[in-house]
C-alpha cells in the first residue's frame, strides 16, 4: 500500500467512526431521562471516545498525505475541505472537554460528516504547489484560520440546538419557515453529495466547445448531463444530451447544471424524508432536543466565539496580511476571499457587541450563530465556485 | 456639578447608577430593576450625563454601541456588494472609457450601472472611506468614555456591598449562617485555593479575579485605532512606494524611488513540474490540469551607485548583492522588497540580416540590429554599409505612407533601410518588416534577407517600501493581546458578608462564562456551607413558568 492509499484509508475509518459515533452520541441523548444521568454519561463516554479514535485517525490522513505531497494538504478545494471538517470534529471535543454535553456531538458530528462527504466530491489527487503558494504561510494561515472557523461553527451547532428547543414548529412562524430552511439547505448539500456520486459511478463526461466571455473559443467538460449550455456551444463527445438552455457568456453553465442537480436531488430527499416522516425535519428532530439544557446550549454559543473570534483574527486576518505581503507584495488586496474573510470577522464582531451591551441572548443570539456559519460557509463554497478571485483553488 | 450622595454617605459624581461605595442603586429607574446592569458598574460615563451642547451630542452619537454596531454592519454590507464584480484592479482596463465598455460588454446592463454607480471602485470611494474613518472615531470615543469610570470604580471597590447590590446580582443566595464565624474563614481558604484575591473586612468578604481581562476590549480597540492610523499614514508622501518596472535579461536598470540602486537581470527562469519525475504523486494532477508552474524566478544582480556619482553615470556601480528573486522570496534591501510579479518570454532582442545581391545571392556580409538600441549604422567595410532611416519597434501598418508603430516594444520589428555598396554608392532604400520587404523607391539590387532571431525574456517586478508595516504589525498584535485578554480570562467577583440578622448572603458576578463562576460557587458552598444561590436569568426555569403560566 502507498503512503497516499494508507493516507485515503485513515480518512474512509475516520468517517466511519464518526457516524458510529453520532448514533452513539444519539444513544445517550435518547436513553437519558435527565441530562447527566448514569446512561448518558456511559454512552457519552463511549461516543467521545469512538470520536477521539476517529479523530486521531484523521489526523493520521492528515499527517501521511502531508509527507506523500510534500507539503500540507490544504492546497486545494478537497484538502482544505476535509481539514475543515476534521478541524470542526476537534473544536467539537476541545468544547466537548469543557461542557461535558453529549447533545452537542449529536449534532456537531453530523455537521462534520457533512462537510467531509462534501469535501470528497472535489478531484482527490495529489497536486503539486503553484509557486504562490510555495511559502510556509500557506500552512500557517490556512491551518489557523480553519480552526477558527471551525470553533465558530461549534457555535452555530450550540446555537441550532437552542433554535430546535425554542422554535415553535406547531405554529407558522418566520422562525419555523427559516429554521427549516436552514436544515433544507444541510439536506441540499448531501444532495450534491449523491448527485455528483451517481454521476461519477455512471463515469459520465461530455465535452463541448463554446466562446468564453473574453471572445476566446475554449472546450469544457463536464460530468453531470448538460442541464444549461456554455455560451454558443457545440457538442464533442456525441449522443449527449442536449443542453436545455443556452447561457451568456458570463455564466458557467457546467457548474450552473452541477448545482441544479445538487439541487434537484436534494429536493427528492428532503420531499422523501417529508412523506416518511409526515413532518418538517425541524419537528423530527425537536424530541432530540426537549432535554437540553439551554442557559448552557446559550453560553456554549457564546463561548465558542470567544475562542474561535482570536483564533479567526489571528489565522485569516494577521496570517493572511503577513503572506499576501510575502507572495502578492501587498498585505491587503480586496480580493473577493479576502473581502469575505473580512465580513465574517466583521460580522462576530457585531455578534460580540450586539451580546456584551445589548443584550442580544438566547434566541438572537442562537440566529446569529447560525447567520454567521452561514456567511463561513458562503465564503468556503460559493466564493469559489462563483465569485473567483486569486484564492480560486484548481 | 452636582454630586449625589448616598444613604451611605458617599459623594457619586453626577450621572452614577450604582453608588460607588455600597452599591445601593441611585436612580429610581435602577431601584425597580430585578437585577442590576453591572456593565460599567453603574459609575457616571460622560455621554449618560451631558446632553446640552453640540459637542455632547457628537460625543454621545458615537459613544453609542448602537451607532458603532451599526456602522460595522453598513461596512460589511458594503464590502460585500464590492465582491459581487471584480473591482476595477482586476480588470484588463486602463482609461474610464475602456473601462466602462469593459463593464458593459462583459456584465451587460448591470456591469453599467455597478460602474456608474462607482461600486466598481467600492473600497476606494469617498463614502466607503468615511465610514471606516467614522468607526474609528467610534472606537475612540466609546472606548474613552467607559475606560476611564470604569478603571475608577474597579479601584476603590469596597467590600461590603448593601442589600439591594447583592440581591440584584445574578447569581445570589441568603440564608442560614451554619458554621458562624468559621464561614468567611473556610470561604477565604477556599477562594484562595481558587486563586482568587480576597479582602476581609468586618464580616463581610469580597474575592476577585481577572479584573485585567475587563481591559482587553480597551487594549484590541487601540490596537485597531493603531492599525487605521497606520493605514492612513501610508497616505502620505515618503511612507509607500509602490512601483513596477519590467527588465530584460542582461539588461542594468535603475530601481525606481530608491536612492542610487540599480538592478542586472541574469536569467528568467520559468520551470513546470515534470510528469516523468513527478508521476508517483503527481501524475494524475498533471494529467488532468496539464501543466503546472513550479517556479518563477528572476536571478538578479543588486548595485548601488556610489555617492559621488553622477545620476545615471553607471560606470562604477558596486555591487551589494546577488539573488534569485521568486515568487514568496522578494530581494530585501535598506526596507525595500523587490517582487516577482509577471514575466514575458521570448520577446525579440536581435535580428539577423544578410545583405545579398538578388541576382547572384552572393553575400556581403551580416547586419545584426539589436532591437532595444539600434546604431543609425552599420558599416560592413569596403564601402558597405547600412544605414537605419527609421526603426518601428512595433510595426502596425502604414497610415499617410508612414509606418506606424503601436507600442516601444519589440513585437512586429520593422526597419526603413538605405544599403549601401560599390554597386549601388547612392543606396537603394527598402522597407523590411518580418516576412515582408517593400521596395518604395523601386526596383532594388540588393536585399537585406532574414536570417534569425535572438529572444530573451523578460521579468516583471514590482518594487515596494512600505514604512508603515511596523505600526501595523504594532497594531495587529495589541489587538490580539487585547482580543486574548477579553475572551479567554474573565473578571469574577464574589461577595459574602453577614447580615445585620446574622444570615448570610452571597452573590457572585462574572463579566462573562457564567458556567464556570457557578461550578467554582458550588465548591465554595460546599467548604464552607453557604446558602444555596440563585440564577436569576435561567433561561429554562423562565421558559417553564411561562409555560407554566400559560396552561393554569
Ligand atoms: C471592527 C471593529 C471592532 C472590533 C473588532 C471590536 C472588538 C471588540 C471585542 C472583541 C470586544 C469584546 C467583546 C466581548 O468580550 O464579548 C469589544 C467590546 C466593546 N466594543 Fe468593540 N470592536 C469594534 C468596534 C467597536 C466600535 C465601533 C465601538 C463603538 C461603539 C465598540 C465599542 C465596544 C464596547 C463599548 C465594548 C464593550 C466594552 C466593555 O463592556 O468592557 N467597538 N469590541
Amino acid at each position: 500500500m502507498t503512503l497516499v492509499q494508507i493516507s485515503g484509508n485513515l480518512l474512509f475509518f475516520a468517517f466511519v467512526c464518526y457516524l458510529l459515533a453520532t448514533l452513539l452520541f444519539g444513544g445517550a441523548v435518547k436513553g437519558a431521562k435527565s441530562e447527566s444521568s448514569a446512561s448518558e454519561k456511559r454512552w457519552g463516554k463511549l461516543a467521545i471516545i469512538v470520536t477521539i479514535l476517529g479523530f486521531i485517525a484523521n489526523l493520521g490522513y492528515f499527517i501521511t498525505r502531508w509527507i506523500a505531497a510534500g507539503h500540507a494538504p490544504v492546497s486545494n478545494l478537497f484538502e482544505f475541505t476535509t481539514a475543515f471538517g476534521m478541524m470542526v470534529v476537534g473544536a467539537f471535543i476541545l468544547i466537548y472537554f469543557i461542557y461535558k454535553t453529549p447533545m452537542l456531538g449529536l449534532f456537531a458530528l453530523p455537521i462534520a460528516i457533512i462537510i467531509i462527504a462534501y469535501a470528497s466530491m472535489f478531484p482527490r489527487e495529489l497536486n503539486p504547489l503553484i509557486p504562490a503558494l510555495k511559502s510556509y504561510w500557506l500552512y500557517v494561515h490556512v491551518i489557523t484560520a480553519a480552526l477558527g472557523e471551525a470553533i465558530l461553527a461549534i457555535s452555530a451547532v450550540a446555537g441550532l440546538i437552542y433554535l430546535l428547543k425554542h422554535v415553535d414548529v406547531t405554529k407558522r412562524t418566520k422562525q419555523r419557515f427559516w429554521l427549516e430552511a436552514v436544515m433544507f439547505t444541510l439536506v441540499l448539500v448531501l444532495g450534491f453529495v449523491a448527485s455528483t456520486t451517481t454521476f461519477s459511478l455512471m463515469d459520465y463526461e461530455a465535452s463541448f466547445s463554446y466562446v468564453d466571455k473574453e471572445e476566446k473559443p475554449s472546450e469544457i467538460t463536464y460530468n453531470t448531463p448538460p442541464l444549461f449550455g456554455m455560451n454558443e456551444y457545440v457538442a464533442l463527445t456525441p449522443n449527449t444530451m442536449e443542453p436545455l438552455a443556452e447561457m451568456p457568456p458570463l455564466v458557467n453553465a457546467k457548474k450552473l447544471s452541477t448545482v441544479t442537480w445538487a439541487f434537484l436531488f436534494g429536493t427528492i430527499l428532503y420531499g422523501l424524508i417529508r412523506l416518511l416522516a409526515r413532518k418538517s425535519i425541524s419537528a423530527l428532530l425537536q424530541p432530540l432536543v426537549k432535554k437540553a439544557n439551554s442557559s448552557l446550549m446559550d453560553e456554549i454559543g457564546y463561548r465558542a466565539v470567544l475562542i474561535g473570534f482570536p483564533v479567526f483574527t489571528l489565522g485569516a486576518l494577521i496570517f493572511a496580511m503577513i503572506w499576501a505581503h510575502e507572495a502578492w507584495s501587498r498585505f491587503w488586496g480586496w480580493d473577493p476571499k479576502e473581502v469575505w474573510a473580512l465580513i465574517t470577522w466583521l460580522f462576530y464582531a457585531a455578534f460580540l457587541h450586539l451580546r456584551l451591551s445589548r443584550g442580544w441572548h438566547g434566541e438572537k443570539s442562537a440566529w446569529l450563530a447560525v447567520i454567521g456559519f452561514i456567511i463561513i460557509m458562503f465564503n468556503l463554497i460559493a466564493v469559489n465556485l462563483i465569485i473567483a478571485g486569486l484564492h480560486s483553488y484548481a | 456639578m452636582n454630586n449625589i450622595k448616598c444613604a451611605c454617605g458617599h459623594e457619586n459624581p453626577e450621572g452614577t447608577v450604582l453608588c460607588g461605595n455600597c452599591g445601593r442603586p441611585l436612580t429610581a429607574e435602577a431601584e425597580n430593576q430585578k437585577m442590576v446592569d453591572m456593565r460599567y458598574e453603574g459609575s457616571a460615563r460622560r455621554s449618560q450625563t451631558y446632553n446640552k451642547t453640540v459637542i455632547d451630542k457628537i460625543w454621545n452619537f458615537f459613544s453609542s454601541v448602537r451607532v458603532g454596531i451599526w456602522l460595522i454592519v453598513i461596512i460589511l454590507v458594503a464590502a460585500a456588494i464590492g465582491t459581487i464584480l471584480p473591482q476595477v484592479f482586476y480588470v484588463p482596463a486602463v482609461t474610464e472609457t475602456e473601462i466602462a465598455a469593459y463593464y458593459e460588454r462583459v456584465y451587460g446592463t448591470f456591469g453599467k450601472l455597478y460602474y456608474q454607480l462607482g461600486l466598481s471602485d467600492l473600497y476606494g470611494s469617498w463614502w466607503f472611506q468615511t465610514l471606516i474613518g467614522m468607526l474609528g472615531i467610534s472606537l475612540i470615543v466609546a472606548s474613552l468614555d467607559r475606560v476611564i469610570p470604569l478603571f475608577k470604580s474597579l479601584k476603590k471597590q469596597r467590600t461590603r456591598r448593601h442589600e439591594s447590590f447583592m440581591k440584584r446580582q445574578r447569581l445570589f443566595g441568603i440564608g442560614e449562617n451554619h458554621l458562624k464565624d468559621e464561614t468567611l474563614v473556610k470561604s477565604e481558604e477556599k477562594l484562595k485555593e481558587l486563586r482568587y484575591n480576597v479582602k476581609r473586612e468586618n464580616g463581610a468578604l469580597l474575592a476577585e479575579k481577572g479584573r485585567f481581562s475587563r481591559w482587553g476590549p480597551y487594549v484590541n480597540h487601540a490596537g485597531l485605532i493603531i492599525f487605521l492610523g497606520a493605514v492612513m499614514l501610508r497616505s502620505l508622501p515618503g511612507f509607500y512606494v509602490d512601483e513596477t518596472m519590467w527588465i530584460r535579461e542582461g539588461e542594468t536598470r535603475a530601481l525606481p524611488e530608491t536612492e542610487g540602486y540599480y538592478l542586472e537581470s541574469k536569467e528568467f527562469t520559468l520551470e513546470t513540474y515534470d510528469k516523468e519525475q513527478t508521476d508517483e504523486v503527481f501524475g494524475e494532477a498533471i494529467e488532468r490540469v496539464g501543466t503546472i508552474a513550479s517556479n518563477y524566478q528572476t536571478d538578479v544582480v543588486l548595485y548601488k551607485n556610489p555617492k559621488d556619482a553622477l545620476p545615471g553615470d553607471t560606470k562604477n556601480l558596486e555591487e551589494v548583492k546577488k539573488e534569485s528573486i521568486q515568487v514568496n522570496h522578494p530581494l530585501k534591501f535598506d526596507g525595500f522588497s523587490v517582487y516577482q510579479m509577471d514575466f514575458r518570454l521570448d520577446e525579440l532582442r536581435t535580428m539577423n540580416f544578410n545583405l545579398i545581391n538578388k541576382k547572384t545571392e552572393e553575400s556581403l556580409g551580416d547586419v545584426s540590429i539589436d532591437l532595444v538600441n539600434p546604431k543609425d549604422l552599420y558599416d560592413l567595410g569596403e564601402g558597405t554599409s547600412v544605414e537605419l532611416l527609421g526603426y518601428y519597434p512595433d510595426f502596425s501598418g502604414i497610415e499617410e505612407g508612414e509606418p506606424q508603430t503601436k507600442s516601444p516594444l519589440p513585437n512586429n520589428p520593422a526597419f526603413l533601410i538605405k544599403m549601401i555598396t560599390p554597386e549601388t554608392p547612392e543606396g537603394e532604400t527598402s522597407f523590411v518588416a518580418i516576412k515582408q520587404t517593400v521596395e518604395p523607391l523601386g526596383e532594388n539590387e540588393y536585399k537585406l534577407a532574414f536570417k534569425n532571431v535572438e529572444t530573451r525574456d523578460v521579468s516583471g517586478l514590482t518594487i515596494r517600501k512600505d514604512k508603515t508595516l511596523w505600526i501595523l504589525g504594532l497594531g495587529g498584535l495589541i489587538f490580539m493581546i487585547g482580543v486574548v485578554q477579553g475572551a479567554y480570562f474573565n473578571h469574577r467577583r464574589i461577595w459574602i458578608h453577614e447580615t445585620a440578622n446574622g444570615e448570610i448572603a452571597i452573590a457572585a458576578h462574572t463579566n462573562k462564562n457564567w458556567f464556570a463562576i457557578k461550578k467554582e460557587l458550588d465548591q465554595v458552598t460546599e467548604a464552607a456551607l453557604l446558602p444555596r444561590y440563585i440564577d436569576q436569568q435561567d433561561i429554562d426555569s423562565e421558559v417553564d413558568k411561562k409555560e407554566g403560566e400559560s396552561s393554569s
